[in-house]
């Protein structure tokens, strides 16, 4: 029997893609004036969705007493080694403060002196007790009259007609439904994507990663195939980790000032730089010499800052906490041995992503992105991250004033034809696991992941290409018993599709700027030459690559132009 | 590293159904129950949903799992973070959840 799901239309002034950091205070700030309807559409539950599941430790970016907004701008564009946009960066630190406080007033708890003052760490983190900060976000989302949200609801594609956008398609994840969402703007807020690469521990913990395993790359495909400009892909994003439980080491290192040392005991902190991807990259290079493991230096700290890390690690990595205690050994009697990890691309770390204007616009008029799906803007962490929902939200009540109402065609039904093929396909001997399995072995072997050391070379990139490629006849013929499988056979296409954009825009940045995070082993060196975005965009089934100059020192803020019929007039240089 | 359900404690209320954001655990003859384990990524949001304790937490062998699981209880403020050896005895951590780190 044909199996068929059930369809539903539904129409609302503003979708939200993804209620996670970003998606949710965008929510709060249109719930403010009212004035729209907003719909957020999750494909988890908006509670404990996205990158704060688990909770944060910290808040990596606030504006200390005594500094500026631009004092921020410039530690991230040295940090990305120049390829940054400052329009972007400047607008984010220009409301971290904001967005903290007001995160604060909803019950977030936040250290303070006896002056009653923010306790920092470091130039631009305060401490905090993140752990129910996503509960905080979720309900001050929920509390607006005018915001609804549809959980466990998986979206897999934009509805666009002559460049403008008119909502989006996806599925149940649990019932044989599948939504068609009219809207007059849609924000982008699905977060950035692990697992394209084969992860730390690919067995029984293959999930135990840094990045959220149901990060798959969703706002990124769904862009892409809408022919939205992509940036920066080619910046991933490794993270350095304790090793084994991938649970962060910013807590250790700035926390208790630990060191970063060898396994001869040398402390290699900075021999290699002190630039975020350095820092991964000596770990590396340590590795690579035969002078690992490497650790995080702890073996003095003293019992009482043992117990405040056993309490930090719960309330963001409980995995690390379980793993000293259960071992016998704390981080006071045994240094914390690091890796780094497998690389992600995300747009809160580094500056990969959608490639946006000032206003948070997409290339695609009526879509706008924010948060670690759009790029340009590295270190936002989850204060920018909420910084730029915020001002996405407002550019989007603005869009609105023009009163453009969504078309409605029928170009959804193919959309949901190919739900409904995956249904009806008759099962093969490949299962999903063993294509998200292919598909980490070939970019971590020819498109640099751990076991290559992160580097990669031209002739490795064309092979992942062809080999990336010859999987999609795979994957058409997988079967989805239901839309549980349904969902996972579309998280490996959206990584698909990602994958051969990211090889792309490693192919087109003929240099290495970025150790590990972009070590292209055919051009080495830094060229001066590629001062300057990578860009992508899908026109006619092909990807075009497009450099643009930089949006730095003497810049004009960037702001895309399009004509009356939705068709983009402007969208910075090029080169 | 993935969670366990103890199917006996289990009422049925769904919370952690609803939660969890992998979409992992199904409710099969009203008992929760987790669906490729291995896709798990350790949040532990369903541990804090559960108002039964049905739920533990674990670290698989491969990343230095020996069998010891982890529970949550709360009472108040306070988080009570407990680990149970294999052996059978418990080490306590109590957070309360109105104080900041201080890391």
């Amino acid at each position: 029997m044909e199996k068929e799901l059930q369809v539903e239309i539904k129409n609302t002034d503003v979708l939200i893609i993804g209620g996670g950091t970003a998606g949710c205070y965008a929510a709060y700030t249109l719930g403010i004036t009212g004035e729209h309807k907003v719909l957020i559409v999750e494909k988890a539950n908006i509670k404990r969705s996205g990158c704060l599941a688990a909770g944060v430790n910290a808040i990596n970016a606030y504006i200390t007493e005594g500094r500026v907004p631009q004092d921020y701008v410039d530690y991230c564009k040295q940090d990305a080694k120049g390829i940054v946009r400052e329009d972007l960066l400047l607008s984010i630190s220009e409301n971290l403060n904001e967005v903290t406080h007001t995160l604060e007033d909803n019950g977030l708890v936040i250290l303070k002196d006896e002056n009653g003052k923010y306790v920092t760490r470091g130039n631009r983190n305060i401490k905090i007790n993140g752990e129910n900060i996503k509960p905080i976000l979720a309900k001050m989302a929920q509390d607006s009259e005018n915001v609804s949200v549809i959980n466990h609801v998986n979206i897999t594609d934009l509805l666009v007609k002559n460049n403008r956008v008119q909502g989006a398609v996806g599925f149940d994840v649990n019932e044989s439904k599948a939504y068609v969402f009219y809207a007059g703007a849609v924000l982008v807020a699905t977060g950035g994507a692990a697992g394209l690469y084969r992860p730390n521990n690919p067995g029984f913990s293959r999930h135990k990663m840094w990045y959220p395993p149901f990060n798959t790359g969703a706002g990124y495909a769904m862009g892409i195939k809408a022919g939205a400009e992509m940036t920066t892909l080619e910046m991933r994003f490794i993270a350095l980790r304790c090793k084994d439980t991938i649970a962060p080491t910013g807590t250790i290192a700035q926390g208790v000032r630990a060191k970063q040392m060898n396994g001869l005991g040398e402390i290699y902190e900075t021999k290699y730089g002190v630039a975020t991807c350095e820092r991964v990259y000596g770990t590396t290079e340590e590795n690579r010499q035969g002078h690992g493991p490497c650790y995080l230096k702890t073996d003095e700290i003293s019992p009482q800052q043992e117990d405040e890390l056993y309490k930090a690690y719960l309330n963001m990595a409980p995995s690390q906490t379980l793993k000293w205690l259960e071992g016998g050994q704390g981080p006071a009697e045994q240094n914390v041995e690091i890796e780094g990890t497998e690389p992600y691309i995300v747009g809160g770390h580094t500056a990969s992503g959608y490639w946006v204007d000032n206003n948070r616009a997409t290339t695609v008029q009526g879509l706008y992105a924010a948060g670690d799906v759009a790029g340009g803007a590295p270190q936002k962490y989850v204060t920018g991250a909420l910084a730029e929902g915020k001002l996405a939200a407002l550019s989007i009540a603005d869009y609105l004033k023009n009163d453009l109402s969504p078309e409605s065609d029928d170009s959804w039904k193919n959309i949901i034809s190919e739900y409904n093929q995956f249904l009806n396909n008759v099962n093969t001997n490949i299962s999903i696991e063993q294509l998200e399995e292919a598909m980490q072995k070939i970019m971590d072997e020819y498109a640099g992941g751990i076991t290559k050391g992160y580097q990669y070379n031209e002739t490795g990139l064309n092979l992942a290409e062809e080999k990336i490629k010859g999987l999609y006849d795979v994957l058409s013929a997988l079967e989805a018993k239901n839309t549980d499988e349904l969902l996972q056979i579309y998280e490996i296409k959206e990584r698909l599709d990602l994958s051969l954009s990211l090889i792309a825009h490693l192919r087109a940045r003929k240099e290495t700027r970025w150790h590990s995070f972009g070590e292209n082993m055919s051009y080495p060196e830094v060229n001066k030459d590629y001062e300057a975005y990578i860009n992508s965009v899908l026109e006619n089934g092909q990807l075009k690559i497009i450099k643009r100059p930089l949006v730095v020192d003497d810049y004009e803020p960037l702001v895309f132009s399009f004509n009356h019929d939705g068709a983009l007039l402007y969208a910075g240089g090029e080169l | 590293m993935s969670i366990r359900i103890n199917t006996p404690s289990c009422v049925g209320c769904k919370r952690c159904v609803e939660v969890c954001p992998g979409n992992l655990i199904k409710l099969v003859d009203g008992r929760a129950y987790i669906n490729r384990p291995k896709d798990c990524w350790g949040c532990t949001s369903c541990l804090k949903e559960c108002k039964t304790g049905a739920i533990q937490f674990f670290l698989g062998a491969d990343i230095g799992g020996k069998g010891s699981i982890l529970s949550v209880n709360e009472q108040g403020d306070e988080r009570h973070w407990i680990v149970t050896s294999p052996e059978g005895t418990t080490k306590t951590i109590t957070v309360n959840t109105k104080e900041s780190n201080k890391y």
